[in-house]
């Protein structure tokens, strides 16, 4: 509860930070506070605590998960304090609302009651429909904000449906006592019970911009400024993704089999449409966007298969992605600042004009290939793991197929890197914490890759 | 721990040349290479002719999701670990009279991609050994699209999405194996021999393991890839592809197909034997009508490559023992071969046949040299291609008559793309290309002389060799046939 307190706090400081000519120490502190916060939620590790009347459930997987976002956000703001001049809200306003997205991730991850959810789901939505539309004489921008802020306030709608259905039958907002019902009632459960879990579902697959419910996402990434894309790429997804295997995993694990299926159809969807989207795209943003869809179906697969080790495998991916595309927005926020061009043209030749970022995007797409020894390769290896161990035999097949096909556009910025020639001579310097952000992250996904057993077994 | 030793040293040398950034790289290089080759002849002296896996070093690396670091040498892999240490040098040496541009960064590939290689084949474990795999591919890659010539970028990127794409069929099968292991489930390879695998899971998993393993040799019609490929890329690339590389190709049949899923392998070996005779027939042919000789020779290595992997799913002792000198023979030769035609191209600027010619007058050593190099490749007795060949023919007949009557065209339409292009090459009129062209010096016939000693070794007294891998030739051959 301390780390979610002092989030809370740290977000208001940082914008009153603002009102008093503070600006220069934005950064700073919320960079020490997000680091605090980190620290304060794992000093509650191993001790389940269930707080403001068993409203949130704090164990090892939202310790986890919450660290592993606030370490995430800890990147995308380092990455922003170069970027403030190119947004046109204010330095604390941003940052603020940032770390307020968090805080609703924070409870996403952490809820065990539905009305926690929805109310997570709001604080984190809201904050980031704000931050789509930051740059607001940019038409794209205002865009992006406004259809990411229909789409999803519809969605929100949809699972408050859910949640109001599955309270009207098992007379409980709280997991356990869904679960309870559930085991109760196991074969005379009422459809307007299944129709809950599905609205539910539907609505949390919007948020993970799961197919069908995916349209928004493409433009929404591509119109938002970029670091907001990265915020939304990584915290925003891993918060849906971890909120729905936890409500799916305590409330309706005994009825696995009902909903299972349909998990398993919107995965192999999203996996496909995701994977051969992304290959005809000539913007390296929407290439991401999509990317990022597909990433949600190998997630999902992870979910319905409900293995022994399925929770790990999804911590162990989503941090994996979240390190990989904390450094690709990296390098398309630089080569965007350069060439005012988003598409795989303005990554010709980069080898060239700054090594290091080349070396450091690299391996960031090596991690997203799955190829080892990026982190990637075991994040899809132990996702296709929890897959197999439940006989998803033919979901594997497809899932390494549509793998194959994510190669193919990640290797074309790696073509573009190291075999294009440059279309300018002219170097792209990053600043010394972009360069430690780079150098860190890169680290990170190798070790990850080598010594996966560092966090695969925290669960 | 010498097992490991020779893993990691490689790794070391290769992040030494990368940041020591010498004028003398290529020297460094070199000398490096011949300690690890020095390294790798130590096992020799204390092996023991059996059939289980010697030298074992075994590190739990992560328990709980079953991942070993276990690495050892047997007989089979014995012999390719040798053949990887000593053509590495070779290699290297080969390449002296190149000036590669990041000259650093290239040889430190090359000796990443020989760690690659030594740890495909002492892995005992195998997701160890398909993260090997995998890793191999990419210092290849980016040798051959960095440094290679015209379409380079294009063509290297089929090579590698082919190869990815059949190795990720082969993670799934791997992945599922591992489920069906006793107990705590394991990725041990003594696990995996003695799993039982339904006859239905079986069919499909022999199509995952076998398409990975045949985009890698290749048989045909995974072979697309190849010619385009070997042609591109600059000739160490190309040495290494085709001597080493291909080899793991064959070595994971050896090692990781037919123990494994043997049911599935009776089921479709005979489609399996069918495709490699195909390929063999089908190679030879186009490598008759090629115009480019670096082409040829690609195409010839489809043709021999074809052999050895219908040698290896015929199942009998003959062939596999036949695969396992072949391969040697053929990697050795093969290295030779494209050696000599980088000597050509680089002393006349063509490679195209037509434009060469009358080369024997002015260079006498060299064309000795490619003699013997040509003939041991069409597998002329006392050369070792003779023996190798000979056995894997033995194989397929025991197999099948009509299959060693179409395998046998190997030899006949070898000796006729080889000899036509070596009396094309070698004799006739001196051509504007030729006019020119000098005997080679020292830094050749140092790569070369090995290469002749080590034909004529093979050739005339085998047993050194086959007495390493017979043991544990035997032993697969009969859990294969259990």
């Amino acid at each position: 509860m301390n780390a979610l307190v002092s989030l809370s706090v740290l977000g208001v400081i940082a914008l009153i930070s603002g009102l008093f000519s503070l600006r220069k120490m934005v950064i700073p502190i919320s960079v020490i506070g997000l680091i605090a916060v980190i620290g304060l939620s794992v000093a509650d590790w191993d001790s389940s605590l269930r707080w403001y009347n068993d409203m949130l459930f704090i164990n090892n997987y939202s310790i986890v998960f919450t660290s592993l976002m606030a370490f995430t956000t800890l990147l995308i703001v380092l990455l922003y304090s170069n970027q403030a001049d190119s947004l046109d809200v204010p330095i604390a306003e941003t940052v603020a609302l940032l770390i307020f997205a968090l805080t609703g991730a924070m409870v996403m991850v952490s809820f065990s009651n539905l009305t926690m959810l929805f109310l997570g789901i709001e604080i984190m939505s809201i904050s980031v429909y704000i931050l789509a539309g930051s740059r607001k004489r940019d038409f794209f921008s205002n865009e992006a904000a406004l259809k990411y802020f229909l789409m999803g306030a519809f969605a929100t709608g949809i699972i408050l449906f859910g949640i109001a259905l599955l309270y009207g039958v098992t007379g409980s907002f709280h997991l356990t006592g869904i679960k309870q019902y559930v085991i109760n009632n196991v074969n005379t459960l009422p459809s307007i019970f299944y129709a809950g879990v599905l609205l539910v579902m539907v609505g949390m697959a919007f948020k993970i911009s799961a197919v069908p419910f995916h349209f928004w996402a493409p433009d929404v990434y591509q119109g938002a400024p970029t670091v907001v894309t990265a915020f939304m790429a990584t915290v925003v997804k891993t918060a849906g993704i971890a909120a729905l295997y936890r409500l799916f995993s305590e409330a309706f694990g005994d009825i696995e089999g009902y909903w299972a299926k349909t998990l398993m159809i919107i995965s192999a969807l999203t996996m496909t449409v995701g994977n051969i989207s992304a290959v005809v795209q000539t913007s390296v943003k929407r290439t991401l966007a999509y990317s990022s869809i597909g990433h949600a179906g190998y997630f999902l697969l992870a979910i319905f298969s409900m293995g022994n080790n399925s929770a790990n495998a999804i911590l162990l991916y989503a941090a994996a992605y979240s390190l990989a595309s904390v450094v690709l927005f990296l390098g398309v926020i630089m080569v965007e600042g350069q060439t005012k061009d988003d598409s795989f043209e303005g990554f010709n030749g980069l080898a060239k004009r700054n090594p290091l970022l080349a070396f450091g995007i690299a391996v960031a797409l090596f991690s997203m290939a799955g190829i080892p020894p990026a982190a990637g390769f075991m994040a899809k290896f132990s996702v296709f793991s929890a897959a197999i161990s439940k006989n998803y035999v033919w979901m594997v097949i497809l899932a390494v197929v549509n793998s194959c096909i994510g190669i193919f556009y990640y290797f074309r910025i790696i073509k573009a890197m190291y075999m294009a020639d440059p279309t300018s001579e002219e170097k792209l310097s990053l600043s010394s914490i972009q360069n430690t952000v780079l150098v860190l992250t890169c680290i990170l996904t190798i070790l990850l890759g080598i010594a996966p057993g560092l966090i695969l077994n925290l669960i | 721990m010498i097992s490991l030793l020779l893993v990691v040293l490689p790794i070391i040398i290769g992040i030494e040349l990368l940041l020591i950034k010498s004028e003398n790289v290529k020297q460094w290089a070199f000398i490096q290479s011949l300690v690890v080759f020095g390294i790798s002849l130590v096992p020799y002296f204390s092996f023991q002719p059996t059939a289980d896996y010697q030298f074992v070093f075994s590190q739990p690396w992560f328990p709980e999701a079953g991942l070993t670091i276990k690495l050892g040498i047997d007989g089979i892999s014995y012999l390719l670990v040798l053949l990887t240490t000593f053509l590495t040098p070779l290699i290297i040496l080969s390449s002296f009279k190149h000036q590669y541009k990041n000259a650093n960064v290239f040889y430190a590939l090359i000796m990443f991609m020989q760690a690659a290689l030594l740890g495909v084949f002492m892995a005992m474990d195998a997701l160890l050994f398909y993260i090997f795999w995998e890793l191999a591919l990419i210092p290849v890659y980016f040798l051959s699209a960095l440094w290679g010539g015209e379409n380079r970028v294009k063509i290297t990127f089929k090579f590698f999405l082919y190869t990815v794409v059949g190795s990720l069929f082969m993670l799934a099968a791997i992945a599922y194996i591992y489920f069906q292991t006793p107990g705590s489930h394991s990725f041990d390879v003594a696990e995996f021999y003695t799993v039982i695998l339904s006859d239905d899971s079986q069919r499909w998993l022999f199509w995952c393991f076998f398409i990975a393993f045949a985009i890698k040799m290749p048989v045909f019609p995974f072979h697309t890839w190849q010619p385009d490929t070997y042609t591109v890329s600059p000739t160490p690339a190309t040495m290494l592809l085709s001597g080493i590389m291909l080899k793991m190709g064959i070595y994971g049949v050896i090692r990781w197909l037919l123990p494994v899923v043997p049911f599935g392998v009776e089921c479709y070996g005979g489609i399996a034997v069918g495709l490699s005779i195909i390929g063999i027939v089908y190679a030879s042919f186009l490598a008759i009508i090629q115009k480019d000789a670096k082409r040829l020779v690609a195409y010839s290595s489809i043709a021999h490559v074809g052999l050895i992997a219908a040698g290896v799913f015929v199942l009998n002792s003959q062939g596999m023992e036949g695969a396992v000198i072949q391969m040697l023979s053929h990697g050795v030769n093969v290295v030779g071969l494209f050696f000599i035609l980088d000597i050509i191209s680089s002393k006349t600027g063509t490679r195209q046949i037509e434009e060469l010619g009358g080369i024997a007058n002015k260079a006498p050593h060299f064309a000795v040299l490619f003699m013997i190099i040509m003939m041991a490749s069409v597998a002329l007795p006392l050369t070792n291609g003779f023996i190798g060949e000979f056995m894997l023919l033995m194989g397929v007949f025991k197999y099948s008559v009509w299959g060693a009557v179409f395998a046998g065209l190997t030899i006949i339409l070898g000796a006729i793309y080889m000899l036509n292009t070596y009396k094309k090459v070698m004799f006739g009129p001196e051509s504007a290309a030729t006019i020119g062209f000098s005997d080679i010096g020292v830094n050749e016939k140092a790569v070369l002389i090995p290469i002749v000693i080590m034909i004529f070794w093979i050739g005339l007294y085998p047993k050194t060799f086959t007495d390493i891998a017979q043991p544990a030739v035997e032993q697969l051959v009969n859990i294969i046939n259990k």
